[in-house]
């Protein structure tokens, strides 16, 4: 019998938008920032839109003396500062009424029977069909728990025709090893394809724009390489501190924090070669491959750079250094600032040196990838003519101001020859408005759909840190971070890795 | 903003130029010109709609008041940038003769090489492919729904002259409809074997969604009057029983299904903005709309 082909799509009705088909969600560790600031606005949003399905249900599991009432009062407490549309009461009632919570921790076998009761009864009384995704918005170190409990209480076998997912945002692990265990501990009861790993930068506008750029264009792809290429920046700054977050920043570190996942995911998708489809798989394969053809420098010590902020002046603010910010040992070698250098041994891209770096406490908040072309063969100019063109740079602009910048050269207007840099900007107005969605709208709703292209798989991840691994050894053995004055742009070994280059980073 | 009095487009063009040298941003990265033609009432309310959907799309909107054909030709213009606006816009006045010719007003001040869309937000002429203001457009946009004659009608009117690149905001209005019940049937493949649409009497979203669900079910929809607002109910029969969706308020509906809880599901009535929005996201002909305008023909006739 041919597969049912619902009469009411057409391919053509691209008004249509996905809707997740009937399912719900159960969320861990409901009252940490995570939570409250991204995923329950994020939920509101999406029904606001309606792109949930009838029925869509939440269940919270967290240890406090809640009943439903208090989690929906957490909720919408949640939703009312933090969600980007409108807020309205007949969508909150729609939502509310699959709201569910369910106290335990996360050892207790009677929470969890519980909590599979409760998945019962909402696909008897919310027609959730059996299809459940599970929110693991914890610290790592209790994902063996959960998991464990979930496939103890039966909660993670899908019966025939429905679906368990599992959803886990970064970290994924501290190195290698701790990536793999944790990959171990998730696959023993979820299969691969089961698991979404939630790097939120993927879900944005501009970062799926270098796909369209790169590949729906003719003008960029046949200089997008080695020949006309010089260099690349990627750059992730952070004009805030670490914040309350002291306990998981010490010993996590910049590098750990931003580069192995944003950071080197942003460069495969700016380097990786053509897919032959959009789909997950052939994306997976093409920025799989790029990332191992990533080599280190040969000189670590002339290559890298990492930093601790200082006390300073940030955007006409005094704050503190990182060694005197509550909650981190005053002998902490953590670096919040990282700059690394990568090669990609391939034909496109050999020569080109990849130049990666994050930090907190910068000049403003901004992330960008630039790709800095080389200068022209010959310039017909006389030397003062030419003094302040520098080289041609087409700069993706990730956030904020999300865009794209083009750098040229271009004659000052006067009698004289003289020819300077400008800039030409573009900005699509789309992704500042209410109508577009966010990242993380976007991302559950692909976990509600299942659809993977934008989910770092386990592969990637583990070559991530097989790339990063070493740098980490090489910085540990090398004692305290240089420090850096706040509201500056990194600590002076970092402009010295592109200086011996005779190149200088941009400031963005 | 600036006013021209006794303009030309020349005279329009230089002053977007001299507006953004002024606002000290010479460079545009508007995506689309879009064209709104509109009678002097109603002319603040559409570029109020205008201006929240080019934060969307950013675009130059050109708002074109065609006044009394007769006399001496005069065109006035207040062109100006920012404010709340992501592009840049003119609200153009003609009088007289060049009335009869406002495309010629209007084609020097299309963006080079970009798409143009024309959104008639009251009374559209009855062909707009054939207007010579539509016909410098690729999507051409009415409103059956705000006709002020003929209301009953509108729909077929614009059906009957339907070309590509024509879409109506009585179309857009029942997208989340369209979703809703092809979600439905994602859910539960079930056959349809018949049903009905329920709205007030005159509805043109109400006429499309019946057209569209007897093409793409083939088989027969009852259409059926209400109090309104709006569309009230659609129901789908199965062998199984009734898939119902009802919306009572214009906001928050109930979905019933076969052997599953009635949930209650949000439906609300989309504004102006939202609707204009949708309309600029895709530039190309809707297939689909196209279908539909010919079986609501098709049932019109039979």
């Amino acid at each position: 019998m041919a597969a049912w082909v619902n009469p009411l799509r057409d391919p053509q009705d691209r008004r249509l938008p996905r809707i997740a088909g009937p399912c719900g969600m159960v969320l861990f560790g409901v009252t940490g920032d995570l939570s409250r600031k991204k995923v329950m606005p994020a939920v509101y949003d999406l029904a606001n839109r309606g792109l949930l399905p009838p029925g869509f249900s939440l269940v919270g599991f967290a240890r406090r003396d809640w009943a439903h009432e208090d989690f929906a009062q957490v909720v919408h407490d949640s939703v009312k500062e933090h969600s980007r549309t409108e807020f309205r009461e007949e969508v909150w009632r729609q939502l509310a009424e699959g709201f569910r919570f369910v106290p335990g921790t996360f050892d207790d076998d009677q929470a969890f029977n519980q909590l599979r009761r409760t998945v019962e009864e909402l696909d008897e009384v919310r027609g959730t069909s059996g299809n459940h995704a599970f929110y693991l918005a914890i610290p790592p170190g209790f994902f063996g728990a959960v998991v464990g409990q979930l496939k103890k209480h039966g909660l993670a076998q899908p019966a025939e025709g429905s679906w368990r997912r599992v959803v886990v945002e970064k970290p994924f692990g501290h190195d290698e090893e701790s990536a793999r265990e944790l990959n171990e501990t998730l696959a023993s009861v979820f299969p691969s394809g089961s698991i979404f790993r939630i790097d939120h930068y993927l879900g944005k506008e501009t970062v799926q724009n270098i796909l369209a750029t790169r590949f729906a264009n003719a003008m960029f792809e046949p200089i997008w390489n080695a020949n006309y290429v010089d260099h690349v920046q990627i750059t992730m700054a952070e004009d805030i501190g670490i914040g309350g977050r002291a306990g998981y920043y010490d010993g996590i570190g910049a590098a750990r924090d931003v580069i192995q996942n944003h950071l080197l995911q942003l460069m495969s998708l700016v380097a990786m070669e053509e897919p032959t489809s959009f789909d997950a798989e052939s994306l997976r394969i093409e920025k799989l491959k790029l990332l191992q053809s990533i080599t280190l420098p040969r000189r670590l010590d002339l290559t890298t750079a990492r930093g601790q902020y200082a006390a300073g002046w940030q955007g006409g603010e005094k704050v503190v250094g990182f060694l005197e910010e509550e909650g981190v040992r005053r002998t902490s070698h953590t670096e919040t600032y990282a700059a690394i250098t990568l090669h990609v041994d391939n034909r496109r891209w050999a020569g080109v040196p990849f130049y990666l770096r994050t930090g907190k406490r910068l000049g403003r908040r901004v992330t960008e990838v630039a790709v800095v072309f080389k200068p022209a063969p010959h310039l017909p100019f006389t030397r003062a003519a030419t003094e302040e063109l520098t080289h041609n740079a087409l700069v993706i602009r990730v956030q904020p101001d999300e865009g794209m910048t083009l750098r040229f050269g271009s004659k000052v207007p006067g009698t004289q020859m003289e020819i300077r840099d400008v800039n030409m900007d573009f900005a699509y107005g789309g992704s500042f408005t209410e109508s577009s969605a966010e990242a993380y709208e976007r991302l559950i709703l692909d976990v509600l759909l299942g659809d993977p292209p934008l989910f770092p798989r386990h592969s990637e991840v583990e070559r991530s840190w097989q790339i990063l691994d070493p740098i980490l050894d090489h910085w540990a053995a090398k004692g305290k971070p240089d420090a850096y004055e706040s509201g500056t742009w990194g600590p002076p070994s970092a402009e010295a890795i592109l200086a011996r280059d005779g190149r200088s980073w941009r400031r963005p | 903003m600036i006013e021209l009095i006794d303009t030309n487009a020349g005279g329009i063009a230089a002053e977007f130029v001299a507006s953004r040298l002024r606002a000290g941003s010479p460079a545009m990265s508007m995506v689309m010109t879009l064209v709104v033609v509109v009678d002097e009432e109603g002319s603040d309310d559409a570029m109020q709609v205008a201006r929240q959907a080019s934060h969307e799309h950013p675009a130059r909107v050109l708002g074109v008041i065609l006044g009394d054909a007769r006399g001496t030709s005069q065109i006035n213009a207040q062109v100006g940038t920012g404010a709340g606006w992501t592009g840049e816009t003119a609200l153009i006045r003609l009088q007289g003769e060049v009335v009869k010719h406002a495309e010629s007003v209007v084609l020097p001040l299309l963006l080079p090489d970009s798409p143009v869309a024309i959104w008639w937000p009251a009374d559209p002429p009855e062909d707009p492919a054939s207007d010579p203001l539509g016909s410098l457009a690729q999507r051409r946009i009415t409103d059956a729904a705000s006709a002020s004659r003929g209301k009953t009608k509108a729909i077929h009117l614009q059906c009957a002259s339907y070309h590509p690149g024509n879409s109506d905001l009585a179309w857009t209005r029942i997208t989340p409809w369209r979703a809703l019940l092809a979600a439905a049937l994602d859910q539960q493949p079930l056959k349809v074997t018949g049903g009905s649409v329920t709205a007030e009497r005159i509805s043109p979203s109400a006429e499309l969604l019946t057209a569209w669900l007897a093409d793409r079910l083939k088989v027969r929809f009852e259409r059926k009057g209400s109090n309104g607002p709006g569309i009230t109910e659609v129901r789908l029969d199965t062998k199984e029983g009734p898939i119902v969706i009802s919306r009572r308020d214009g906001r928050l509906a109930t979905f019933s299904s076969p052997d599953r809880p009635d949930r209650p599901v949000a439906l609300k009535r989309r504004q102006l903005p939202e609707l204009l929005a949708e309309e600029l996201r895709r530039l190309d002909e809707d297939d689909v709309y196209a279908a539909t305008a010919r079986k609501l023909m098709k049932l019109q006739r039979s």
